[in-house]
């Protein structure tokens, strides 16, 4: 390390790694109850951090949560963007992470078809 | 870099000293393998902390990104932690914190109380990084404020900002660090010493062992900036060898810190030099005086010396020096990054910033609450603290170590700065509030605390070696029943003797836990004479036993009596001749019907 420049590019490159630490950015929750898990959720879950990964993406948390009463609908998917709905995805196979990450994630684009509800978001 | 991403959860647990105690390691040990087990390795750290503070109900373990706080963890428990939270995302209820009032659950870390009322500064990144990583604290901003001061100010600069942020020693007396700091910087020499005092000694106190342990780097960085502000190449990091875990983290901090060019030779490219040492002192509580410290690092006997000179001018082997503790160095860097008037809007106008208070004793959290200065004793103790365990009534708030004083219920309200302390007959000190309940004798405090000074005098001045020696004779009469209606007068006189003729601050201050006690609870002291009682009922040799009516005359506790002060009849109640008994406690423990009190 020569100069302060040096450090900040560092402090940036390491910042990444503690983003989990964090409570800011998108957050992507999967329903892993046991019929979340028997209907491939964990498969699910895989490939939605592999995508997060391939785009580098940082200030996105994956987290799971159990069975919330539709489980007809596993594998359940919420994504929730800072400030905006909360969106509730249903069926979705590990085939549809690319498009929930790459057209919601990233660019704020609903994935419309997949849609099974919406949570507004709270006012404070 | 792919991999990292690819991380979904950090698991924190916290590797402190108490946590490690109640057994930390192994829950780590077996969360690593049960995460392992279930293929989860790839998506999720463990990640090994310093101290969060919540001592009492370690070991903790948080998981992020939820921040689920988990405490007491038990190995048996990891299993459970793994499959229901980290696989199936169901948070662990029973491992969660329940509040003892409602009984409730509370999910994560900012929304107990216990955190709730705090200001973590000096503690923020306790418990928040590894402290075995420097890149953890780089990630969060380590190292930029000396860059800055490196970079961009001078000298002169810097100690201005300190001056300006109001922050006083965090050690015990309080003396304004920034006019500390341009002493040295103004004191004429090539070669000048910085020096952190982490001699640690009051009983109770364990925020700098913390700290130490939890965020080594913050300590280091206030180092480097405080010897650039007085033009010191060479520093002393002085830690008792008691505090084996902070001497470990900080040997790898300083390590690690040396090998990015951080500490060393021409940082940052400015052509400052640091090279940091690490003295681990044998635990005398006198080294804590600079004076002595400094003959300690020098390889002579822990003594303290007069000044003037002070060792701004004359210190380490004769050269300027500047020593403060490592709670005050810890809050530099944040200083310089936020700005003093960032500090400024913390506390009170004399006494800026936050303080850490180790909380011990009668008190429900014991931990570590860091909290703005000027807010109360009661809040401390009863919002922070949880109060008083077991339904018992507060009785006194020791504060400040074996130099403070014992503060009753009517102080409670007393805001929490070095200038009120002071006034109510107690001290900042370095921050050790020991809780008392109504079961405590406040003479047997005070004796506790003089022995402590006592023991720990390092016998070069007579008012300290002989004085503290006299008053605890006294103390001992007292508490086996044998003090004099002399004996208070004889207390009071040695103290305040004692007061102005001792050598160093041990000896000036060895009198104020007597002091205190005598101005607020002089009630006890006479009972323990007049009546030879003792109102808490907690000095064995003035305890009474007596056999209620409940006695069913078994003669159990008669042929236990090891003097056989006890007579009866069988099928009778018994009694025990009180001139003969021993108060040995022997009786009670044996009578199995309880009828047999102590008062």
């Amino acid at each position: 390390m020569k100069t302060v420049a040096d450090l900040k590019a560092l402090r940036e490159k390491l910042q990444s790694e503690m983003q989990v630490r964090s409570d800011s950015g998108t957050k992507v929750v999967v329903g892993m109850g046991t019929c979340g898990i028997a209907a491939g959720a964990r498969e699910v879950m895989a490939a939605l951090l592999d995508e997060i990964a391939k785009r580098k993406l940082q200030d996105v948390h994956v987290e799971q949560t159990g069975c919330i009463g539709m489980c007809e609908k596993e594998v359940l998917v919420d994504v929730i963007r800072p400030g905006e709905d909360r969106i509730t995805y249903g069926k979705v196979k590990p085939s549809d992470a690319v498009r929930i990450i790459g057209d919601h994630v990233v660019n704020g684009k609903i994935v419309q078809e997949l849609v099974v509800g919406r949570i507004e978001r709270q006012k404070k | 870099m792919m991999q990292d991403t690819r991380i979904r959860a950090d698991v924190l647990v916290c590797g402190g000293t108490a946590c490690t105690a109640s057994g930390s390691q192994e829950v780590m040990k077996r969360l690593r393998e049960e995460i392992a087990k279930k293929g989860l390795s790839e998506e999720i750290n463990v990640v090994k902390t310093g101290c969060h503070g919540f001592c009492e109900n370690g070991p903790l373990v948080i998981v992020y990104p939820e921040g689920t706080f988990y405490v007491r963890v038990k190995p048996e428990d990891v299993p459970e932690i793994v499959e229901e939270h980290l696989y199936k995302g169901r948070v662990v209820e029973r491992l969660l914190y329940h509040e003892p009032t409602t009984g409730k659950s509370i999910p994560t870390y900012k929304e107990i109380d216990f955190y709730k009322k705090q200001k973590r500064v000096v503690l923020s990144k306790c418990g928040a990084i590894n402290p075995e990583k420097i890149e953890e604290y780089i990630a969060l901003g380590g190292y930029e404020a000396l860059g800055k001061v490196l970079t961009t100010m001078t000298p002169e600069q810097v100690i201005e900002e300190i001056k300006k942020s109001g922050l006083r020693g965090r050690g015990g007396a309080g003396f304004p660090t920034g006019m500390k700091w341009q002493f040295a910087h103004g004191a004429k020499g090539d070669k000048k010493y910085i020096i952190c005092n982490a001699d640690e000694g009051d009983p109770g106190a364990f925020m700098d062992r913390s700290v130490l342990e939890g965020d080594p780097h913050a300590v280091l960085e206030g180092m480097a900036i405080g010897a650039y502000a007085i033009g010191a190449d060479e520093a002393y990091m002085y830690v008792r060898a008691e505090y084996p875990l902070a001497i470990k983290r900080l040997e790898i901090a300083i390590d690690q810190a040396e090998k990015m060019g951080l500490l060393g030779q021409n940082i940052f490219g400015s052509g400052f030099n640091l090279k940091i040492h690490i003295k681990k002192g044998a635990g005398a509580f006198v080294c804590g005086e600079e004076t002595a410290l400094m003959a300690s690092i020098e390889g002579r006997r822990g003594m303290p010396r007069p000044r003037p000179p002070f060792p701004a001018n004359s210190g380490l082997w004769g050269k300027p020096t500047n020593i403060n503790n490592v709670e005050t160095w810890a809050n530099v860097p944040q200083i310089i990054l936020k700005g003093a008037d960032w500090f400024r809007s913390m506390g009170t106008e004399k006494s800026t910033g936050t303080k850490v208070f180790a909380l011990t004793g009668k008190i429900n959290h014991t931990g570590l609450a860091e909290v703005p200065m000027g807010i109360t004793m009661r809040e401390i103790i009863f919002d922070i603290g949880g109060g008083i365990p077991n339904g018992k009534k507060f009785k006194a708030v020791q504060i400040g170590g074996p130099s403070g004083g014992c503060l009753p219920e009517s102080m409670l309200d007393t805001p929490v700065d070095y200038d009120s302390l002071t006034k109510v007959g107690a001290m900042m000190g370095s921050g050790g509030l020991v809780v008392m309940d109504e079961t405590t004798c406040m003479v047997d405090v005070a004796k506790f605390f003089l022995n402590f000074t006592q023991s720990e005098s390092c016998g070069k001045c007579t008012p300290c070696r002989e004085g503290t020696k006299r008053m605890l004779e006294i103390l001992n009469r007292i508490t086996s029943g044998q003090g004099t209606e002399t004996d208070l007068e004889v207390l009071e006189d040695l103290a305040k003797t004692i007061k102005v003729s001792a050598l160093c601050g041990l000896g000036q201050t060895a009198p104020n836990p007597v002091l205190s006690t005598l101005k607020y609870f002089r009630d006890e002291y006479e009972a323990h004479i007049k009546e030879k009682r003792c109102p808490a009922g907690a000095c064995e040799k003035l305890a009474q036993y007596f056999i209620t009516e409940d006695c069913k005359g078994c003669g159990l506790c008669a042929r236990n009596c090891p003097v056989h002060a006890i007579t009866g009849e069988p099928k009778k109640r018994h009694v025990i001749d009180q001139t003969m008994c021993i108060k040995c406690g022997t009786c009670m423990q044996n009578c199995p019907f309880k009828a047999i009190t102590k008062k």
